[in-house]
């Protein structure tokens, strides 16, 4: 049995935080590159404003849609008590790129429940290549908050072994020609951050 | 050759173009809605929404029958809808193909049960076929219909929520324009006539024996070879994880799981030393390969209830084998363990459950019916959504019509509930199947008070057309359905529309239908938020006049944030809109008696 080399990206936030363009995106660009992909993701609540993510794999052969817990390379999130409640399907030495951003779910602002003190610190102490991201803010300087999602892609693709020219062909490709200037600007203050 | 990233529901309609359909029929139901709303792009393939599954089947029996290769889709409760006429449909077989495809949804992502409709093959007697990605959904769909015409049957094509919404590559073909085939008249086989039926009930039997001689003599069901020490037997997703988590065993992977392909099982069971079925919900495969003789353990270490993963199939086979260890994933136990680790220090993350969007009408209406203290019975829609805290605004749910009916059946109970329990449906449920429900509360003199939450659209499942929108899944304008004319012909003398937002008016509504002694409809009528933007300026809280009652925060709106939420250390001392969220709805500004709550001016 061959063990070729799979690399699992898992993509979490809120519903209408843009994440499934993003790994949309990822998705687009890893099959042009000829590897087998699966992406798995659940629609309907969405729009709602429930938690969102998006499972994506690439390799020689996929079997699984799903990751396994503790199997995840990289971990994206676009909220930070998102990136905590995904946390543990980071496998050890994973890495870990989050917004810095907090969204009460519904049962913290009814007062129920209580969002959890400091993850990031908490993200850190398990892994050591956590990386925080001002995406509200980056976007904002690249024209458009809403870009925050490109800004978050940008920092993950500076750490996955692909050209940026190919990057911006990708989202040349997948985004409306109206916003193509404001998210090729948001994926490049992202990829900054990431190394720098 | 294009090879495309699609989705399992994307893959599926591809496959129907591919094959030749000309007519397709269904109910939205998450997760099958999107491979309609896919094949309706196609050039050559006519596809409708109908009002429900018992409809869209029936329709797809008449096309097939009249010659056309015909597709069918609905999601796991559409089937019990469209039972009636597959039960005998199977007797009648097919003029032109018909496949249907059923998407399950273990673990319950969008649904409100998890039932197996692996069964209903093995009670209708068809054959089934399962895919386990997207490739492999184009390819079966396309041999379904060759497999329908050989064998004079429906068929049935099976998804689960993770087959129908996982992206996988898919390697294009063209279409066969197979045409229609002569309809000819044939009293023995299409009027199911006792006598008739009786012959063709035989002829069911039959088929159903060959049908098992083709799957095993077919390549359907490929065995891939690895240690002897460990044999599984799995189908569709379940056989992925299978694979995931034991990459060195032997698999057996079965796609035509209905009727099951006996010499191919017995053979692969011979070679191993342990057998296992993975499969998920109930123990449909287990049940009858137990019942060949074959020694197998399926749900003795694994779940009936939810969703599999690759973790649940390496735990539950260890657990009962212990040398299936050799043959895991390498790593993967170590990952789990420090993954557990991890689960129990990371507990406290709360839940972000789904919220009606701020603006939503149904919130307003239930915001009323919270204060008028009655008991709702409620139906399947994003209302359903109404249920949660702190509006908890429905008694009783279970399936698509039951906001009528069950409101007729509190009253029979005890007369008391007339004047104190209303149904509550949306307008494209009332459509699927609540007409018939108001039709027999005023046939037989109920006095009940039934509400339509008429938001214009089949909004849950992601907005689509009905008969009520004045738009067909093709896009074509259609006549609008009146519910006023509809309720007036039925016979119900008392029926007012009103705005869900102009809260008075609705609360003085309920009120004088309850005390009524006939049977009452109101019809709360304003557009879906995600259909018809509203936006008004935002709202804000004066925290000085604010006596902090709570009542704005009691109709759940996801802009207001409670007083001492703590939603950032100490949490805001008195309750807090967020005017990035609110949308102008105005219901926290009528909920508010103490005038705390006032508009921003117009930008």
């Amino acid at each position: 049995m061959t063990q070729d080399k799979t690399t699992n990206i898992l993509i979490v936030g809120v519903g209408g935080q843009g994440i499934l363009l993003s790994a949309d995106i990822l998705a687009l660009l890893l099959v042009g590159q000829g590897f087998d992909v699966k992406q798995a993701e659940i629609h309907g609540m969405s729009q709602r404003g429930g938690s969102v993510h998006s499972m994506v794999r690439y390799g020689t052969a996929i079997s699984s849609p799903l990751i396994s817990r503790g199997d995840v390379d990289y971990l994206m999130a676009y909220e930070e008590l998102e990136a905590l409640r995904w946390a543990p399907f980071v496998k050890p030495g994973g890495t870990v790129i989050v917004n810095k951003k907090q969204i009460a779910p519904a049962p913290v602002a009814l007062g129920v429940a209580a969002y959890p003190e400091d993850p990031l610190a908490r993200l850190r102490q398990n892994f050591a290549r956590t990386t925080l991201v001002e995406a509200d803010r980056l976007a904002q300087e690249a024209g458009n908050v809403r870009a925050a999602n490109l800004v978050m892609l940008g920092a993950l693709a500076a750490g996955l072994p692909f050209s940026k020219e190919l990057w911006r062909d990708t989202i040349a490709g997948r985004v409306p020609p109206k916003t193509l200037e404001v998210n090729q600007d948001a994926f490049e203050l992202g990829w900054e951050v990431a190394n720098a | 050759m294009t090879k495309k990233l699609m989705s399992g529901n994307e893959a599926l309609a591809r496959g129907a173009f591919e094959a030749g359909v000309t007519v397709a029929a269904g109910y939205p139901g998450t997760p099958s809605t999107e491979i309609l709303e896919e094949l309706v792009k196609s050039e050559g393939v006519y596809a409708e929404w109908a009002p429900n599954e018992k409809v869209a089947f029936e329709v797809g029996i008449g096309a097939s029958i009249a010659g056309a290769r015909v597709l069918v889709t609905l999601k796991q409760v559409g089937l019990n809808v469209a039972a009636d006429p597959l039960f005998t449909f199977s007797y009648t077989g097919v003029n032109g193909g018909f496949v249907f495809i059923n998407a399950d949804d273990p673990q319950l992502h969008s649904s409100q049960n998890e039932q197996d409709n692996r069964h209903y093959a093995r009670a209708a007697k068809i054959p089934m076929l399962e895919p386990a990605d997207s490739a492999e959904a184009k390819a079966m769909l396309i041999k379904a219909y060759g497999i329908s015409e050989e064998f004079d049957t429906p068929v049935m094509l099976r998804t689960t929520t993770r087959i129908s919404h996982s992206k996988s590559i898919v390697e294009l073909g063209e279409r066969s324009e197979v045409g229609n085939k002569p309809y000819e008249k044939r009293f023995d086989k299409f009027v199911m006539l006792p006598g008739n039926a009786f012959k063709r009930h035989i002829f069911v039997e039959e088929r159903l024996r060959r049908l098992a001689e083709f799957n095993d003599a077919g390549d359907l069901n490929p065995i891939i070879s690895g240690s002897p020490k460990l044999g599984i037997i799995a189908a569709g997703a379940a056989y992925e994880y299978a694979r995931e988590a034991f990459p060195a065993a032997s698999h057996l992977k079965l796609g035509m799981t209905y009727p099951l392909p006996a010499e191919t099982i017995r053979a692969f069971a011979a070679g191993v030393e342990r057998l296992f079925v993975v499969e998920e919900l109930d123990p449909f495969l287990e049940d009858q390969i137990k019942a060949m003789g074959i020694e197998v353990t399926g749900k003795a270490c694994l779940p009936l209830i939810g969703e599999l993963n690759p973790d649940i199939v390496f735990k539950g086979i260890t657990g009962a084998y212990d040398e299936a260890k050799d043959l895991a994933r390498p790593g993967l136990a170590e990952e789990l363990a420090e993954s557990d680790r991890l689960q129990t220090d990371f507990a406290d993350a709360p839940m972000r459950p789904p919220i009606m969007c701020p603006g939503c009408p149904h919130r307003a209406v239930y915001s009323v019916l919270k204060r008028l203290k009655v008991i709702v019975n409620g139906d399947i829609g994003c209302y359903t959504l109404g249920a949660l805290p702190p509006l908890s605004g429905l008694d009783t749910q279970l399936c698509m019509g039951t906001g009528v009916s069950v409101v007729h059946g509190f009253g029979l109970a005890d007369p008391d509930f007339r004047k104190r329990a209303v149904g509550v449906i949306g307008d494209s449920t009332f459509i699927h199947s609540g007409i018939t429900g108001l039709i027999d509360i005023v046939y037989n003199g109920g006095q009940n008070t039934v509400i339509i939450l008429d938001n214009r659209i089949t909004a849950m499942t992601g907005r689509q057309q009905n008969p009520a929108t004045g738009r067909t899944l093709r896009g074509t304008p259609a006549p609008e359905l009146d519910f006023e004319q509809l309720a007036a012909a039925i016979g119900v003398k008392s029926v007012r529309v009103v705005d869900p937002y102009e809260t008075e008016e609705v609360e003085r509504a309920v009120k004088e239908e309850l005390a009524k002694d006939e049977a009452s409809l109101i019809i709360a009528r304003r557009p879906c938020l995600l259909v018809e933007r509203f936006t008004a300026p935002p709202f804000a809280v004066d925290p000085v006049t604010c006596k902090d009652c709570g009542a704005c925060s009691n109709i759940g709106c996801p802009a207001i944030a409670k007083s001492g939420a703590p939603i950032k250390p100490g949490g805001p001392a008195k309750p807090v809109i967020d005017p990035a969220v609110c949308v102008g709805c105005a219901l926290c500004f009528k909920a508010c008696k103490f005038d705390a709550i006032s508009q921003a001016k117009e930008g």
